[in-house]
């Protein structure tokens, strides 16, 4: 069965600057695929790219971009509106980006179903209602009359949950969707996710930073390198036995309860991470890698390890060591 | 026996707030209570989530807020009574957002030399070689001095905050999530930084961070805030290998730590969220308690002491 999202060789540039270089990936059905990466990496202006929501002075080019099977690469704004909100739905970091402070809970999360399926108010009211109390909040009736600034940082997060499963998305891409949360509540959220997902059979494009997060929600990972996807790979053996020196470098970096200890430095990557302009050639890790070697500068292959895994750079994987 | 840098007695902090134009203003109980001591060499870590009260507790022991009630002692002197530049010469801060805690119109070399500037006595040329030091001490080529933080990434604005709190050579560091706002890369290039400093310089450091795993990578002494009290406190191995309190239980367990398989913990702490302005009665977790019973919403639980904790909880014994 195909993917149920394919991104094939993707490219996003803002001007001069190559925000996305090549990046491919595949959502499955019922499957968590993160994406994950340090700031300015391309991971969210690549969902962005997908959803068709670049801002007006990005440019996308792709192989192929396809959502069921189905080319979306060519569809025009009126093609993406359908599909927006109803097929595919996204969440943000910050819920406000998604929800309006001058319209009701209720009033907003009903629109959704009244564009798309031109449902009447009162059905689109009472699966807001329902949808509410699947995202675990009390008296769902109750906070359908209240405005987004009434409620908790956690409980906007599932207020805007619950409006993207206003038209039984088959595909959610959550951007950073817990990361302004406290850690007992980002819990919560992504129990949330889970559940939904088994219960749904919901595809999740979860883009974050954090590797926590990826380790316990993932099924497949990406990890994107100033605008590449350096290294793709299930969630296990990624963590297990990493394979690029960057995704390697980046597990050194956090603290892991229990293994580490105090006074013992954590692991870094020296330097910072470099601009990638038009005409870039090259590994772009390599001034910060520890294993770089002269052809680092030239085209860079991509290797498979195993078939379902692959990462990009020179070094085989006979010849990296375990870490 | 040795006298603590900071001492914290029975401090507490309420604010007025006034929510709209024509509302009645609120009593929100921002720190309640708190007591806490900072030995020499340790690192006193304060864990808390939003609204807990832990960073208006890091400006009372800056002196950058009036405690409502009890006081502050910094090397054994009350701070209420201690001058600007005789605080400055023992306790500084590092804050979260070193975008927003330097002045973006300075450079970088006036960014750091300013407390050496307000000090006075100091001739130009020895503020020019002191912070040049600093600067190379903290990672960053004195050349970066004569920039604007705008042209420096995130790690490299918040090494300038901790190369201005440290040319001071104070004794103490309040750091207020300092690493909160970076990539995990950089995180730990910041943490391993201020791990080296701190054994060089001897410096004491009270750190406060919303992420457990990074509290226990640095901490000696852990203290647990919840709606403005402190709730749980031990030495760091202790409470993370034996948490007591139901609330330190449901953070350690709300960790994600990068091990696949493990699954999403279930905490069990329901919708509810603390509410500064709403404190609740009797203990005032119960409402979120996985474990509360009725007595817990009546009775306030007192300060239990062990051999080397102590804890609030009618439900747990003390470390």
């Amino acid at each position: 069965m195909s993917a149920l999202l394919e991104v094939e060789d993707l490219e996003i540039s803002f001007g001069a600057l190559d925000a996305v270089r090549g990046a491919s990936l595949e959502v499955r059905r019922g499957e968590t695929h993160c994406l994950v990466g340090e700031s300015g990496c391309g991971k969210s202006v690549t969902a962005l790219a997908v959803m068709g929501l670049l801002p007006s002075n990005g440019a996308r080019r792709a192989k192929r971009l396809a959502f069921d099977g189905k080319d979306i690469l060519g569809l025009d704004e009126k093609g993406m509106s359908r599909l927006r909100g109803d097929r595919m739905a996204m969440i943000f970091q910050e819920p406000m980006t998604s929800l309006n402070p001058a319209y009701t809970v209720g009033s907003q999360m009903a629109e959704v179903l009244i564009r798309h399926r031109g449902a009447s108010k009162r059905a689109a009211l009472d699966r807001a209602a329902e949808l509410l109390a699947r995202v675990r909040i009390t008296s769902p009736g109750m906070r359908l009359g209240q405005y987004p600034h009434q409620l908790s940082g956690g409980l906007r997060q599932r207020v805007m949950i619950a409006m993207a499963l206003m038209c039984d998305p088959e595909l959610l891409i959550a951007d950073e969707p817990t990361t302004a949360l406290d850690v007992t509540v980002q819990a919560q959220i992504l129990r949330l996710l889970a559940d939904l997902q088994k219960d749904l059979g919901l595809a999740i494009l979860l883009i974050t930073h954090d590797l926590g997060v990826v380790a316990r929600t993932a099924h497949r990972v990406s990890v994107m390198y100033a605008g590449e996807v350096v290294e793709s790979s299930p969630v296990d053996r990624l963590f297990h036995r990493p394979m690029h020196p960057y995704t390697r470098g980046l597990l050194s970096c956090v603290p892991v309860p229990g293994k580490i200890r105090r006074d013992q430095p954590l692991g870094s990557i020296p330097g910072m991470v470099p601009h990638v302009t038009r005409g870039f050639e090259g590994c772009a890790f390599r001034q910060r890698c520890p294993l770089t070697r002269p052809d680092c500068a030239g085209p860079i292959e991509r290797r498979h390890p195993d078939p379902d895994r692959d990462y990009l750079c020179q070094i085989a994987p006979n010849e990296m060591a375990a870490p | 026996m040795t006298r603590p840098l900071i001492e914290v007695r029975d401090v507490g902090r309420v604010f007025r707030v006034r929510s709209g134009l024509l509302g009645q203003p609120k009593r929100v109980v921002a720190v309640d209570g708190v007591s806490l001591a900072l030995m020499p060499g340790e690192v006193m870590g304060v864990v808390g989530e939003s609204g807990c009260g832990k960073s208006t507790l890091a400006k009372i022991i800056l002196g950058l807020l009036e405690p409502s009630e009890g006081e502050v002692l910094i090397d054994g002197r009350k701070l209420s009574g201690m001058g600007r530049r005789e605080r400055a010469q023992l306790i500084q801060p590092v804050f979260q957002d070193p975008f927003s805690s330097l002045n973006p119109r300075r450079r970088v070399r006036d960014i750091v030399a300013l407390p050496l500037a307000a000090q006075g006595g100091i001739s130009s040329a020895e503020v020019k070689s002191r912070v040049d030091r600093m600067l190379e001490r903290v990672g960053l080529d004195p050349s970066m001095g004569e920039r604007l933080p705008a042209q420096l990434s995130g790690g490299q604005r918040q090494r300038v905050a901790i190369a201005r709190a440290l040319v001071m050579r104070p004794r103490i560091v309040v750091c207020d999530e300092p690493t909160s706002a970076l990539d995990v890369s950089v995180q730990a290039q910041i943490l391993n930084l201020l791990a080296e400093l701190r054994r060089e310089f001897g410096l004491s450091y009270l750190f406060i961070s919303h992420n457990l795993a990074v509290v226990e990578h640095v901490a000696s002494e852990v203290a647990v805030m919840y709606l403005g009290r402190i709730v749980e406190r031990n030495d760091a191995e202790s409470l993370f290998r034996d948490p007591r309190h139901p609330y330190t239980k449901a953070l350690l367990a709300s960790v994600l730590t990068p091990e696949p398989g493990l699954g999403i913990p279930e905490t069990g702490l329901g919708e509810t969220m603390p509410d500064p302005a709403n404190v609740p009665p009797g203990c005032r977790f119960h409402p979120r308690c996985p474990v509360a019973i009725e007595r817990c919403a009546q009775e306030t639980p007192s300060t239990q002491k062990g051999d080397s904790g102590l804890v609030e909880c009618h439900l747990a014994a003390p470390a």
